[in-house]
């Protein structure tokens, strides 16, 4: 097993390696850092001398890859792509253009962006694990039909629509919680409902559709017919046999995202003004600081690749039919 | 026609369109591929969506017919001179709709504007109220009287409209079916009613109906009203809501379409060689795929205007220059959501490899590209076809959350995204402007909901696995 799991760690490496890469050529390639100080400055102050300003506070002043200058291993090292790239596999990630300390941040914000996710994912899996139950239980019926129907026309409702629509009515109709904002402590939750239950209500369409295939895939399996022959009743097969059986991929499915709950929802935090790190994100795309981003999709890549460990871990647990290789 | 332009998207839709008809044909003629389209056009649902996209459709691909429009000749001086605004075929076709513009906001078929206005009378003294409006209602003399019957009849009098022109297409109908089955035109027209005919066409006409009484209604009203109110600058709601249905399809269509020839070819190839290439396509999307969507989607607009405002040069129109950022949106999008296809094609292609018939045209000495070409593709192409269908409507949706984080269109492109992010702060207003969000959101809905129910209608027809679980 630990064999495994540090094969799985070091095959993660170059994909990190290749990820950052990536960035570097998108962000110092593909338009160098004078565009981007020329970009910042705005079109009426761009001078040579403005532009060499605004680079060196950034520390954008050094060469690209090999830095001629410097010597020994300062030829490498004094470089945009050591310092601002390689850098992040320390988790170290510099300062914003903007001048903040682009870690401490993220330390900061990421705890308002879990109090939001981690509630949203487990009732959302309550809520769609039960209403889905309940179709199995109904199949081939009109209820069923029509839970299809309903779960059809909520996943073609924008989530947009979601947020703007409960904001209104809860909020500036009802008056029942705040429109936006946060705080510290316990009285964040009356900040924290609304988004929650948006965000469960924004996710039964799809959640709840995809676990009925889930269920129905297995209630037509052989060992369903046989334990409905020894005379169980319905419901003792959908608890017992069809819900354990379906918690596998359920259980995984939920495993790959857990790490990705630390990046937040960029549109729920905006939206409801939670100090959160997709709000972060979002603040960061439109004043454009583009440390932060470069920062964020390194952050961003760790996890999800993080995620897809987790998930092949947490399969040869739940599942002993699934060898390790 | 001298004014034509043909910008990128334009070029790339009727290419999807000559792609569409060609693999229409080569499926009518292939058993295998006949019969689930079979199941397609035998479903209710599969027809009655069908009628709802196509209407989008034509609306789409008039948008997309672009020209220099001729002046006037008034005003020309010579022979055969173009404006420079570009617009399309659809603009022409609806031009009230886009040159009748208020003042700032207007409700839906109102009559007066928004906001107050101090208003000279005839007398010459002046009063602060709400003035009526330049061109909705302009016909009537005494709104508060008029205003009720006369919206009343012309939404009576389009729906009468819409009904009949639906009767005559249904009586061609009845008429071309009877001549072809060489039956009686009452005998087929009361199967067709009664609903007992294979192909689904009473569901078909009713949806017809229902989309042509809405049309000619929104005709008839938008001829002299605003149907779905003003916006800030005053321009018609209904106009931006009809003008983001090429918007949205292209987002829908066109990202797929960019991905494709990659995720295919890289899909079935790394099944097929295993080995080292199999390593390396995996290690590509692997990468791709673990960097988060709207991130990379991020960087890259966000390079492109920077591209963009150093080199402002090189586009010659604000619209060329809006086409291009969307054929650039479309393509980052098709980068981050090309992975899952090539994934599948590659299990596919895995399973496919170890088959008998594969076997034997390899014992047999046939290349790997004409294994490829004759067996291989074909049969995986009802996985491509489904994928391209399922992610139409996630398309059509993401689009409006990157025109929130300013990440999607040209803020100057028409689309429902663009509509809801300027709508977003109208919210706060007293009385709440409200319009421009309900018409983004119903056209929307309505396109998301047809691509969602007809996705499925084909998932289904081709997909065997899941067929019994209905």
């Amino acid at each position: 097993m630990m064999a495994y799991i540090i094969r799985r760690i070091l095959y993660a490496i170059p994909i990190l390696v290749g990820v950052n890469v990536l960035t570097f050529l998108l962000f110092f390639v593909i338009n160098s850092p004078d565009d981007m100080a020329r970009m910042h400055l705005g079109m009426k102050r761009v001078t040579p001398e403005a532009v060499e300003n605004w680079k060196r506070e950034r520390g954008y002043d050094q060469p690209l890859l090999v830095n001629q200058s410097a010597s020994g291993t300062g030829k490498l090292t004094e470089t945009i792509f050591f310092q601002k790239s390689l850098k992040l596999f320390q988790f170290d990630f510099g300062t914003s253009d903007s001048g903040r300390d682009i870690g401490y941040d993220i330390s900061q914000r990421m705890w308002p962006s879990l109090a939001i996710a981690i509630p949203v994912l487990l009732i959302g899996l309550l809520v769609n694990i039960t209403y889905a139950l309940l179709i199995a239980f109904f199949r081939a019926t009109y209820i069923d039909f029509w839970s299809v129907v309903l779960c059809v026309v909520m996943m073609s409702i924008s989530g947009l629509f979601y947020i703007i629509g409960g904001q209104y009515l809860v909020s500036k109709l009802l008056h029942l919680v705040p429109i936006s904002g946060y705080d510290t402590g316990i009285s964040a939750i009356k900040f924290l409902v609304l988004p929650v239950i948006i965000g469960v209500i924004g996710g039964i369409g799809s959640g709840t559709r995809w676990y009925r295939t889930l269920f129905l895939e297995e209630i037509n399996k052989d060992y369903v017919r046989t334990a409905r022959a020894k005379g169980l009743s319905e419901t003792v097969v959908l608890f017992r046999h069809v819900l354990k059986n379906a918690m596998i991929p359920i259980l995984t499915g939920v495993v790959v995202v857990l790490p990705l709950l630390f990046m937040g929802s960029l549109i729920t935090e905006s939206f409801f003004g939670i100090p959160g790190l997709g709000s972060y994100t979002i603040d960061a795309i439109s004043s454009q600081d583009f440390a932060i981003v470069r920062a964020m999709v390194f952050l961003g890549s760790a996890l999800y690749i993080l995620g897809l460990i987790l998930t092949d871990i947490s399969y040869t647990l739940v599942d002993p039919r699934v060898r390790l290789s | 026609m001298a004014g034509m332009v043909i910008l990128w998207t334009d070029f790339l839709v009727f290419v999807l369109v000559v792609v569409t008809t060609a693999f229409a044909i080569y499926a009518s003629k292939k058993e295998h591929l006949r019969a689930p389209w079979g199941r397609v056009i035998r479903s209710r649902t599969g027809m009655g969506t069908l009628v709802v996209l196509c209407f989008y459709l034509a609306i789409g691909l008039l948008d997309s017919i672009h020209f220099h429009p001729q002046l006037p000749a008034e005003e020309q001086g010579g022979e055969g001179k173009y404006s420079t605004e570009i617009i399309s075929l659809f603009d022409q076709m609806v031009d009230g709709l886009r040159t009748r513009q208020e003042k700032t906001y207007s409700a839906p078929l109102a009559v007066y504007l928004y906001a107050k206005e101090t208003i000279e009378l005839a007398d010459g003294t002046t009063v602060r109220d709400f003035p009526r409006l330049v061109h909705g209602g302009a016909h009537l003399t005494d709104p508060q009287q008029e205003w009720l019957p006369d919206v009343i009849q012309r939404t009576m009098l389009g729906s009468l409209k819409g009904i009949v022109v639906s009767l005559v297409l249904a009586n061609i109908l009845f008429m071309l079916i009877s001549m072809r089955s060489a039956r009686h035109f009452g005998q087929v027209a009361k199967e067709i009613i009664a609903g007992k005919t294979e192909i689904p066409w009473r569901v078909m006409l009713m949806t017809l109906t229902v989309v042509l009484v809405l049309l000619f209604s929104a005709m008839e009203l938008a001829r002299v009203y605003h149907l779905f109110g003003t916006d800030k600058v005053g321009e018609d709601v209904f106009y931006q809501a009809l003008k983001s249905i090429r918007t949205g399809l292209l987002i829908g269509t066109l990202t797929t379409l960019v991905m494709l020839p990659a995720a295919v070819l890289l899909g079935i190839m790394a099944g097929y060689f295993r080995g080292w290439v199999d390593d390396v396509i995996q290690y590509l999307y692997t990468t791709l795929n673990s960097i988060p969507g709207v991130l990379l989607i991020a960087a890259a607009i966000l390079m492109l205007q920077i591209y963009m405002s150093n080199h402002a040069e090189e586009f010659n129109s604000i619209v060329e220059r809006a086409d291009l950022r969307l054929l650039f949106l479309c393509i980052i999008l098709g980068v981050t959501s090309w992975t899952g296809l090539c994934r599948l094609l590659r299990g596919e292609a895995m399973k496919l490899r170890e088959i008998d018939y594969v076997q034997a045209a390899t014992a047999f000495g046939v290349g790997h590209f004409q294994i490829i070409m004759r067996h291989i593709l074909p049969n995986v192409l009802h996985i491509v076809l489904i994928t391209v269908v399922l992610d139409f409507s996630g398309l059509v949706l993401a689009e409006a959350v990157l025109s929130y984080v300013n990440i999607g269109v040209d803020p100057t492109m028409n689309s429902w995204g663009n509509m809801i992010n300027s709508a977003r702060l109208e919210m706060a207003r007293e009385p709440i402007v409200w319009w421009s969000l309900a018409a983004a959101m119903v056209f929307m809905f309505t396109l998301v909901l047809s691509a969602n129910l007809f996705s499925d209608v084909v998932r289904d027809a081709f997909d065997p696995r899941l067929r019994h679980n209905r």
